[in-house]
This record gives structure tokens, C-alpha cells and sequence, in this order.
């Protein structure tokens, strides 16, 4: 049993195919794993039972011509699922369960698979460590002092502790790259406007995007061709031809010109993280591709204009969050009181941080200094891209400026821990698709991943670049299981 | 006050202040669904049966613009003359209130759909142009009951989420009056258009009024205050009329105005602060990210643009030139769309020969005298446009005196029956055969030779006794040209 939780999904979907295994088996194995795995807190809510019903009924009558048939699968708790509850990660959505379903999570039940569970995630998934949950902290598969990153923190560590052979995550400014970094896993943000928002709770509007997580480039290739769908009940959504993405996935990237952009050599990088990169070069010139040496000028603008325009949307975003409709409610003596109460008692410190610096930067005086400028020099940031595209057709990058740091241990320096993100919320700005792939480990054996950015809708090419290389390194996860006694 | 030649003017010691309004005008357009979703608009439902997840702002749900609300607010712009803007962008207007569900109101800030325009008003003395700022849309908020309970407040979010045309005037308007004037002429534009209903009862036109004064001549404008949401005529009449007088009292009294928004309280009839310039909200705008900016194309303008109807300015101007009506009956015609059409209906089935001015004074007398009394609106009219034009020709032909047609006219009032049955199955054709009268006339003579003598001798006034003695004895149906005739060759 043991076994079927370390295949990939890839493998999972054939044996299910060639009625090697059954779904119920399949869900089985992943309930009874997790069960055993509840040290790492990575789920907030567990749907074992009604899991267990939906395999049985999918075996009665499979239908193996699906995508994902009978795949069980838990999800960030950003995604509402209907009649499941779905926190993200708050007090203040803690007793929230929707009538209805995100069209991601939607796309992805449609395709056979099954609801787990709801996995843990920074509140409203403002963070880099999982540690601004209310449901507590995660633990890292790979080391039990370690954070496994955020915003989604529960979904790596549960892809990479194999609780769940894949999951969904979304990235706001890097929190799907940056935790499957830190935990040896593939994470995909895809083209802003490439997977529908609809039922996604919101964080920042312009960056937020949904995407897959997975142990390997070809699982996270069939994730991404299942969730991307174009939805008029977004507006932002955006109807280009999705190709399909683990079908066409080739290892073929002769002749691709890779850029590697100077201003990503920021200072005190450690030399892991700079070798770690000069490794990855050498991987994809083996593959036959060029590389090209670009700038992005505006780079060293990012993390400041990020976190003016992401705080400035969440200001205006969980404005809704009122005490007044639903989720949590604190008694007041008037309305105001009550709005007061039930705001400061249901958000946690470092939302309540993010609402003041963004209410600060759209107040009247202050938003042409900072929401209006930070706007201009989006605008820049996207420009730096647009050119360098005119001579590559992919930059690659590190993930994150280190490998995982410890629990606890940046929680008192907001700015350290935003620093987390210099190399991910760039491709957010401009809204382009990136990929995180693990590539190597540092000193401590703690896994690196190295980030390839693509143009826009340009999804296909950044995943085949990613299993060239994935190809190349071999990488191996180093996990011992150390939390299953 | 003085009001020479119609100007609104407010006196003390020595001294005339001018009044200066703008308005902001909120129209619900006329749509069957919301600005962003799907739910319906109908007015008066149980409270929230009207309301969608996206309405009530749950966690994750994202608005989607409603095109024809777009196309409505178009037409409106061009019924307004004014510059349609090809991109325009939807901001958050960033406030707390128990009846707003998401925080934020979606509106249009920096770019509005619809620029610059003019309405033309009509005033006694002439007509005025009256300047549109701007035209944009944005979301109702819900309604907070605060009388159903003591110690809560109730919110309904039917309304959460409809579709608004925020209409800007200049600061033109001069008088409560004026103010009047205007908002009749909007509301009737609008519904021409079809964009919306204009129904102040159910609050389809609501209006934020501002008001400053200065001195008689003076070319800057006074500090100005906002009085809000005031939802008729006759409230942002009286609200205006106190409003000014507070202001020139405090000039007066050498006080400064304080820019501030105010509350008019229809009970006692005075405006009241309700926040100073210091505790205005920080509304926080900003363009919001689940919305593209919206771009509308040339063929997209210029369809719309095809459907736009005759509009009243228009209609008046071809009413006095086709049918010979003046400026003042013109003006009462197409001051309503409903009324034009009921008008021309008349028209149209008057035929060729008929009598204009007889159909405009059946229609601005009798008929409105009736829908009046009975407050029913002309689309409810209990005589048809149809029958009302036989009638009309009854009259203009001789068939009947106009006195006759009063009386078929109270008779039609309660079946629309045809007059023209009414006139047979009673009998009450008019006599016109010279013979007949004049048999009449000699027996009414013979039986009062005393008077006719007298008559003779001058007492001129005995004249009419003779004409009410032959109408009489013709039970009123003698045409009434033909006794005069008679009688004054007899006499």
C-alpha cells in the first residue's frame, strides 16, 4: 500500500487505466498516509469519509476516459468547494462553507478526481512561511524545523510528504514557486488570465492566478492542461488556445535561446543559490539550447512596487469581510463597534499589517506617490520583459534568493521574509507564466529550485524546457519520513 | 424674494443673492438584470429574492459587466448630447456600511462612460441650456431597515447591485424652479429612450442637490453644500428654497458657509449636517482589478446611435411645423413619450380632414382633466386614442355641438365605447335642418310674443332667453350656429 502514494500521478492514471489499482484503493492509501501525517498540520480540513464514498462510487462505474479518473487530490483551502468548508486560512472565514465551487477546482472534479481535503496556507494567503495561518504553522517534509514556504505551505508539503500526488495552489507574488522550492516539488504559475479566478478567495485581484503542484514537470503538465480553461464568469479571464500541455510535452529544446538576466545576481545571494544557477545553465546548453545573456532594468523595483499594488488590492478585496454576512462575528455595541471587533479579533497580525499599508497607499494625498507610481513602474517591469523576449524565448532564474529557512525564524522581520519572494513576484507584475523545478540541494541537503520564466501563454514551452532539464538533473527529494512513527 | 421676470432672487437689507444648483442625478437604467450579475431588478419583490452571490459579495465572486446596461447609458449620453468615451474604466469607491456587501461600491471615477453634454429646458420666458459634467454608471448599494426592530437593523440587497446612470449637471441651474424644470426634461428624455422609467416613487430618479449663493452680479461661486439623496421634486424644491435662505442668513450675519453634506428633512422642512469637509469619507478609489477597462467600438456607437427614437426636443419642433401646434401646446405634447404617442395616435386617426387645435384642446382639456381627477396615467386612459379622434371629427363634421360632445364624452368614459354609437343609439345628433329649426323657432316666438315685442323695442339682452328656449325644446341637439342665424332674421 505504501507504495501507490509514492507514484506520480502520471503513473497513478495508467494503473487506474489498466485497472492495476482502483480509485478506492488509490484513496485509500493517500487517507491512510495523511492520517499517519497529521504532525505536519499541512490539512485544515480533511474529507476522508466522503472521499471514500466518491472512489467507491467511481469504481462502480469508471469512467477511464477522464483525465484524472478517480484520482483523489486535497487543494489550497483558497478554493471554495461547495459544502466543504473553506477558511483560507482565517479565523474569519472559520466556520465558512460555500454553496458553490471555483471553476478551477470545478475543472478538476469534472475530470474525475476526488476531494481529500483542504490544505493549510498563509492567511488569505499573505505569506512566505505558512506561518501566518490560523490553523497553525506547516511542517516541511524535508526537516521538521522548516518551514515548507507559502503562501501554499499545506499543498507543498503535501505533495512533497505524499499526502496528495498533486495539488492546486495560487500565486499572488510567488507563493506557489517559492514552497515547491523549498520542498523539492514542481510548482507552475501560469499566464495571468489562464485559469479562471471565479471562486478563488482573493488576495490581490491583478496577480493572483491558480496553478498545479506536483512531484514531477509531466503531472504538473496534465494539471495545468485540466484547470486552464477560459471562464466568462471572470473578466480577466482570457480565451486563447490552450495547447494540451502533457501530450505536447517534449524534452526537444534545441535551438531555444534562454535568457539569464544580470540583475538577478543580487547581493549577499548565497554561492549555493549562484552555483545552484551556473549548474542549471550548463543543464540547458547540454539540451542543446542557447543561452543569452539579458536585462531587466527595472528589476531591483519589484519587491516595492509589489508590495504597494498587492496590499493596496487586499485593502479593498476583504473589505467583505464585515462580520455582517458571513464567517466570524464579534458582538459589538454598534455597528462600527462591531466592524472593529470583528476585524481586528478575525484577521491575524500581518493581514491586518497589509490592510493599513494598503488602505495608507490608495488614501487621497498619498495614492499618486505610491499606488499610481507603483502602476507606472509595473508598467516598466513589464516593458523589460516585452524586450527581452524580442531575443529569448525563456529566462531562467533561481526560485528563491535561499534554500527554507527555519520556523519562527523570520516571523519578527516582515521584510526579510518579503525578500523571500526578489525572484517570483516580478513574473506576477508582468503577469507571465513561471515554473519552479527542484534542482539541486545546498550544504544542509535542504532542496534549491531554479525558476524558468516564459512569455505570455507561452505555458507549453516553459514546461518543455522544465522536463529537458528535469531529465538532466535527476533530481532525488530527499525525505525520510522521519514524522511517521 | 422678488421674482422679476422670472428671476429667483433673495433679498435682505439692501442686498440680492443668486442661487447656483448643480445637480447629481442617480437613474436606475432600465434593465431586466444588475450592472455585474444576473439577478433580477424588479421593484417591490420579497426583501433578498433578488440577490446573487456576487451581489452579496461572497468570498471569491467576481462581477461581470452587463452589456445592456453599457448600451442604456450610451443611449442616455446621446439623448444628452454628449461625448461618448470609447474607453472608460470602473473604480472602487472604498466605504463601510452594513447595506454595502462588499466594502466598496463599483463606480466610475477618472474615466465615465459618457463626457460633456447640454439639455435644452423650456422656461416661460424662453429656453436655457443647461450643462452635463458627465454621465457614468455604477452599483446601488442595499437598503438598511432601522423601524423593524429596536435593536437591530435589517438590510435588504434587492437593490444591491443595480445598475445607476450618475447624470452631472453644471452648476446652471438659478432656481427651484429651474431645478424643476430640469429634472422633468431628464426624466423625460430618458424615458423616450427607454433607459429609465423615471419613477421617483420607487426611486428610480433620486438627485444629490448643490447649493450655493453669492451676490446679484458676482462672478465666483459661494461655498457650496451637498444635500443628499433627495428623492422629488417638491423635497429638492423646498430643500433648495431652505437651503439658500440658511446660506445668505449666515453671509448676513458676516458667518462663513462650512462646506459640508447635509440632510434635508422632509418632517420639519430644513436641511441638517450630516458631515464637514474635514469628515468626508476617503473613498480610496481606485480602478478595479476584476474589470478590464471596458472599450466600445465606432459600430458599436454607431448601432446604437440607429436605434435612438425621435426625442422630445425634436418631436416639439416637428409638432409646430407639421402640425401648425404652438410652442406652448407643443411643449405639453412631448413632455412625455406615453402623451406624444397618444397624440399622434389622435392624429393619425383623425384622417385628412381634421381639426388640430379641436384634438389638442380635447386632449390637454377634457382628457387630462379626467386623468387627473382619476390620477390614472395616460397610458391608462379609460378613452382611447382611437375614439377620442371620432369624437373630435363628430365635433369638427356638425354631426354634434361641442356641447353634446361633453356628454358623449362622460358616457365613453366608462366602456371606451364609439362615440359615433353612442351619438346614434341616443339620439343626440345635432339638428341642423334650417326647416325644422325654423318650425321650431316660430312656435317659441308665437308663445312668447310679449318678449319678442320687447326685443324689437331694444332690450337686447332677451336674445339669449330665445336661444335657451330653442336649445331646450330641441333637448339640446339644435345646432347652435344655425338658432343664432334664424332667430336674428325672425326677431
Amino acid at each position: 500500500m505504501s507504495e501507490i502514494t509514492k507514484q506520480s500521478l502520471t503513473e497513478l492514471v495508467e494503473s487506474i487505466k489498466n485497472k492495476k489499482l482502483s480509485s478506492s484503493e488509490v484513496t485509500k492509501a493517500f487517507i491512510e498516509r495523511s492520517e499517519k501525517s497529521k504532525v505536519l498540520n499541512a490539512f485544515i480540513t480533511e474529507d476522508f469519509t466522503s472521499a471514500l464514498d466518491k472512489a467507491k462510487k467511481f469504481d462502480q462505474k469508471p469512467n477511464l476516459d477522464l483525465k484524472l479518473p478517480g484520482i483523489p487530490m486535497a487543494v489550497k483551502d483558497l478554493f471554495c468547494t461547495k459544502n466543504v468548508k473553506t477558511t483560507a486560512g482565517s479565523k474569519i472565514l472559520n466556520n465558512f462553507v460555500p454553496t458553490y465551487e471555483s471553476t478551477v477546482t470545478e475543472n478538476i472534479w469534472s475530470e474525475g478526481a476526488i476531494l481529500l481535503g483542504k490544505l493549510n496556507c498563509d492567511e488569505f494567503a499573505m505569506g512566505s512561511s505558512n506561518e501566518t495561518s490560523f490553523f497553525g504553522n506547516v511542517q516541511n517534509p524535508i526537516d521538521k524545523n522548516l518551514v515548507p514556504g507559502g503562501s501554499s505551505g499545506g499543498s507543498a508539503s503535501a505533495v512533497a510528504g505524499q499526502l496528495t500526488p498533486i495539488t492546486i495552489g495560487t500565486d499572488t507574488g510567488g507563493s506557489i514557486r517559492q514552497p515547491a522550492s523549498f520542498t523539492g516539488t514542481v510548482g507552475l504559475k501560469p499566464t495571468y488570465g489562464s485559469c479562471s479566478r471565479y471562486g478563488i478567495v482573493a488576495f490581490a485581484s491583478s496577480l493572483d492566478q491558480a496553478g498545479p503542484m506536483a512531484q514531477n514537470v509531466k503531472d504538473c503538465a496534465l494539471l495545468q492542461e485540466v484547470i486552464s480553461s477560459f471562464d466568462a464568469k471572470d473578466s480577466t479571464s482570457i480565451d486563447f488556445k490552450r495547447s494540451h500541455y502533457s501530450k505536447d510535452l517534449t524534452n526537444n529544446i534545441k535551438g531555444k535561446k534562454i535568457g539569464i538576466p544580470k540583475e538577478y545576481r543580487v547581493d549577499g545571494m548565497p554561492k549555493e543559490i549562484e552555483d545552484l544557477w551556473q549548474k542549471g545553465i550548463e543543464y540547458v546548453r547540454d539540451c542543446g539550447a542557447e543561452i543569452i545573456n539579458i536585462s531587466l532594468p527595472h528589476t531591483s523595483y519589484a519587491l516595492p512596487t509589489y508590495y504597494i499594488v498587492a496590499p493596496a488590492e487586499a485593502s479593498s478585496n476583504l473589505a467583505r469581510y464585515d462580520g455582517v454576512k458571513y464567517g466570524y462575528r464579534a458582538n459589538g455595541e454598534n455597528l462600527i463597534d462591531m466592524y472593529e471587533k470583528t476585524r481586528s479579533e478575525g484577521f491575524g497580525a500581518e493581514v491586518q499589517r497589509r490592510i493599513m499599508i494598503g488602505t495608507y497607499v490608495l488614501s487621497s494625498g498619498y495614492y499618486d506617490a505610491y499606488y499610481l507610481k507603483a502602476q507606472k513602474v509595473r508598467r516598466l517591469i513589464k516593458n523589460d520583459f516585452d524586450e527581452a523576449y524580442k531575443k529569448v524565448d525563456a529566462i531562467l532564474t533561481p526560485s528563491t534568493p535561499s534554500s527554507a529557512f527555519k520556523i519562527g525564524e523570520k516571523t519578527n522581520d516582515p521584510v526579510s521574509m518579503y525578500l523571500n519572494d526578489i525572484f517570483t513576484v516580478p513574473v506576477n507584475l508582468a503577469g507571465l507564466p513561471g515554473i519552479s523545478i527542484p534542482a539541486g540541494h545546498d550544504a544542509k541537503g535542504y532542496p534549491l529550485g531554479l525558476q524558468i520564466i516564459g512569455k505570455a501563454f507561452d505555458e507549453q514551452n516553459i514546461l518543455n524546457i522544465a522536463f529537458a532539464m528535469e531529465e538532466k538533473i535527476n533530481f532525488k527529494n530527499k525525505i525520510t519520513d522521519w514524522w511517521i512513527k | 424674494m422678488s421674482k422679476k421676470s422670472g428671476e429667483y432672487l433673495i433679498n435682505r437689507r439692501d442686498n440680492q443673492y443668486e442661487v447656483v444648483i448643480g445637480l447629481e442625478v442617480h437613474a436606475q437604467v432600465l434593465s431586466e438584470s444588475k450592472l455585474f450579475s444576473t439577478s433580477a431588478t424588479k421593484f417591490g419583490a420579497e426583501p433578498n429574492t433578488q440577490v446573487s452571490l456576487v451581489d452579496a459579495a461572497f468570498p471569491g465572486m467576481l462581477p461581470v459587466i452587463n452589456e445592456f446596461c453599457v448600451k442604456q447609458a450610451i443611449k442616455t449620453g446621446m439623448g444628452l448630447n454628449a461625448k461618448i468615451n470609447k474607453r472608460s474604466v470602473f473604480d472602487r469607491k472604498n466605504y463601510f456600511y452594513a447595506d454595502l456587501p462588499q466594502g466598496y461600491q463599483i463606480s466610475q471615477f477618472k474615466d465615465p462612460i459618457v463626457g460633456e453634454g447640454k439639455v435644452i429646458i423650456d422656461l416661460p420666458d424662453g429656453h436655457k441650456e443647461v450643462g452635463i459634467e458627465r454621465l457614468h454608471l455604477e452599483q446601488d448599494a442595499g437598503k438598511s431597515i432601522h423601524d423593524l426592530d429596536p435593536q437591530n437593523t435589517f438590510v435588504d440587497l434587492n437593490r444591491s447591485g443595480v445598475a445607476l446612470m450618475e447624470i452631472v449637471s453644471k452648476p446652471d441651474l438659478r432656481s427651484p424652479d429651474e431645478v424643476s424644470i430640469y429634472i422633468k426634461k431628464l426624466r423625460s428624455i430618458m424615458r423616450y429612450l427607454g433607459t429609465c422609467d423615471g419613477n421617483m416613487q420607487e426611486g428610480s430618479l433620486r438627485a444629490d442637490v448643490n447649493v450655493s449663493v453669492r451676490k446679484k452680479g458676482s462672478k465666483e461661486f459661494g461655498t457650496r453644500c451637498e444635500i443628499k439623496n433627495v428623492n422629488s421634486i417638491k423635497f429638492m424644491q423646498m430643500a433648495i428654497e431652505y437651503e439658500a435662505n440658511r446660506q445668505v442668513d449666515l453671509i448676513e450675519e458676516g458667518k462663513t458657509i462650512d462646506q459640508e453634506t447635509r440632510l434635508f428633512d422632509t418632517k420639519k422642512n430644513e436641511t441638517r449636517s450630516m458631515r464637514s469637509k474635514e469628515d468626508a469619507h476617503d473613498y480610496r478609489y481606485f480602478p478595479d482589478p476584476d474589470l478590464l477597462p471596458l472599450e466600445v467600438s465606432n459600430e458599436f456607437v454607431n448601432k446604437l446611435k440607429s436605434e435612438i427614437p425621435e426625442l422630445p426636443d425634436d418631436k416639439k419642433k416637428r409638432f409646430i411645423n407639421e402640425f401648425k401646434l404652438s410652442a406652448y401646446e407643443a411643449t405639453i405634447l412631448v413632455s412625455d413619450i406615453e402623451i406624444a404617442k397618444y397624440f399622434e395616435e389622435v392624429v393619425a386617426k383623425m384622417g385628412k380632414n381634421k381639426d388640430m387645435k379641436l384634438a389638442v384642446n380635447w386632449i390637454t382639456g377634457e382628457l387630462f382633466a379626467v386623468l387627473n381627477s382619476k390620477n390614472l396615467e395616460i397610458t391608462k386612459s379609460p378613452v382611447s386614442a382611437k375614439n377620442l379622434a371620432i369624437l373630435v371629427n363628430l365635433i369638427k363634421n356638425g354631426t354634434i355641438s361641442g356641447k353634446i360632445a361633453k356628454t358623449v364624452f362622460e358616457l365613453m368614459l366608462k366602456n371606451d365605447e364609439d362615440p359615433q354609437k353612442i351619438v346614434e343609439e341616443k339620439g343626440l345628433k345635432q339638428q341642423s335642418d334650417p326647416k325644422a329649426l325654423e318650425e321650431l323657432i316660430d312656435k317659441i316666438i308665437n308663445n312668447n310674443r310679449e318678449k319678442a315685442i320687447e326685443y324689437k323695442q331694444g332690450k337686447e339682452k332677451l336674445f339669449g332667453f330665445f336661444v335657451g328656449q330653442a336649445m331646450k325644446a330641441s333637448g339640446g341637439k339644435a345646432n347652435p350656429q344655425l338658432i343664432n342665424e334664424i332667430l336674428k332674421k325672425k326677431l
